[in-house]
């Protein structure tokens, strides 16, 4: 699986990819996990509210900080 | 509509910490821990409702909604959505591409970026609880009409050159919306109420500290004398001095009532939340990365005067509310 944190680098977008990676680890996914800093590219997804969540290069959430129950939800479906 | 609070914490000040009523300091303590719990209340109750509501206005529905309007109902429109548009500083500079990008004006999307700091929950709230229902609405309103016309006259002043020129070459993806139900609505409002509330109680004990401390021994006739409504000079000088704090914006809020208590104007002090929250320099450096300093100064100078009339404004019309 192939997640992305898009974010411009604040502290909510730091909390996301801590959640992100305690999940991951939780639930012994592999994964390839990226933070994605790099406007051109936040943009090139079409996200205007960061922190957004990018599983397989298909947006799944923006604008929130996901807890780890949603991102089990999300993982859990893809896997 | 908080009396049941007020004597409430009467009984604890005069029972438990053994104060008299009418002392200094049994005033201080009383304001203190009534306003703490109730402002705490009230802000709970209304992040919750607002959150909710803001699940249903994601970036890409309002951009869709204003993009169906033209000129100054653009602008208007742009400015109620920005109430309602979950958005944080932190993600002004995706906004604005995603914004100009999508084909919304300049002018349009500053009238966004300019309302929506302006009128949140924190600032209505703390209105609602101390100066009523009435006050709170015109604040909500002069908010929306400084983004409005704010951002009508940038339009107007055909700045796009002072757009940085990369905006203009990026590639926006098709973003869409995703969709919730309301399990996840609710979700989205109790870890928002969370969230906010877990970040900002430090600033609002420490705001209501000097709150609390202003209330029971700021001299009420030299904060009135330099301060008071009667003083035009206040105003501006309120507004400048909002624009370096920004982080302790929620602090302020108690200082203000308090200040406001003491005989300071209360447009005097509207107008230094307002700068608090729109003029804000931490925001105007990530804009920086999108816009030419000559833009963000224009910026800075309209919303500044439009806070400034709103605040000799509010002290005009102060005794007839």
């Amino acid at each position: 699986m192939e997640i992305k944190i898009l974010g411009s680098g604040c502290k909510k977008c730091h909390q996301l990819e801590k959640n992100v990676k305690d999940t991951v680890e939780k639930l012994q996914i592999t994964a390839d996990i990226e933070h994605v800093t790099d406007i051109e590219k936040i943009i090139g997804y079409g996200v205007m509210s960061t922190p957004a969540l990018v599983v397989d290069n298909k947006v799944v959430s923006t604008g929130k900080i996901l807890k780890d129950k949603e991102l089990v939800g999300i993982f859990g479906s893809r896997e | 509509m908080f009396k049941w609070l007020e004597n409430l914490i009467w009984l604890l000040v005069e029972n438990v910490f053994g104060l008299e009523q009418g002392s200094n300091l049994a005033g201080s303590v009383h304001f203190f821990f009534y306003d703490v719990i109730k402002i705490l209340i009230l802000l709970s109750m209304m992040i919750f409702l607002i959150s909710y509501v803001r699940s249903y206005f994601q970036t890409e529905r309002t951009r869709r909604i204003v993009s169906k309007f033209r000129g100054i109902q653009a602008n208007f429109m742009a400015s109620l959505l920005g109430i309602v548009t979950p958005f944080c500083s932190c993600s002004s500079v995706p906004l604005f591409i995603g914004f100009v990008e999508g084909g919304i004006p300049l002018g349009v999307t500053f009238s966004f970026l300019i309302t929506s700091p302006i009128v949140n929950e924190a600032a209505f709230v703390i209105l609602l609880a101390s100066f009523g229902v009435k006050t709170a609405l015109l604040y909500v309103v002069c908010g929306v009409l400084i983004g409005t016309l704010g951002g009508y006259l940038i339009g107007r002043l055909k700045l796009e050159r002072y757009v940085e020129d990369y905006v203009w070459k990026l590639q926006m993806g098709a973003g869409e919306e995703i969709k919730q139900n309301q399990k996840e609505r609710f979700a989205f409002a109790w870890s928002q109420l969370r969230e906010i509330v877990g970040r900002i109680w430090i600033y609002l004990l420490i705001g209501i500290g000097i709150g609390a401390a202003i209330h029971g021994w700021a001299p009420e006739e030299i904060l009135a004398r330099y301060a008071g409504p009667e003083n035009p000079l206040a105003v501006i000088v309120a507004v400048i001095c909002g624009i370096p704090l920004y982080s302790n914006a929620l602090g302020a809020i108690p200082i203000a009532e308090a200040l406001i208590g003491k005989g300071v104007g209360l447009g005097t002090a509207l107008a230094f939340l307002m700068a608090v929250t729109a003029l804000s320099l931490p925001e105007m450096i990530i804009l920086r990365k999108v816009i030419k300093v000559k833009l963000i100064g224009a910026f800075l100078v309209i919303t500044g005067i439009g806070i400034i009339l709103v605040g000799y404004l509010f002290n005009a019309i102060y005794q007839y509310l």
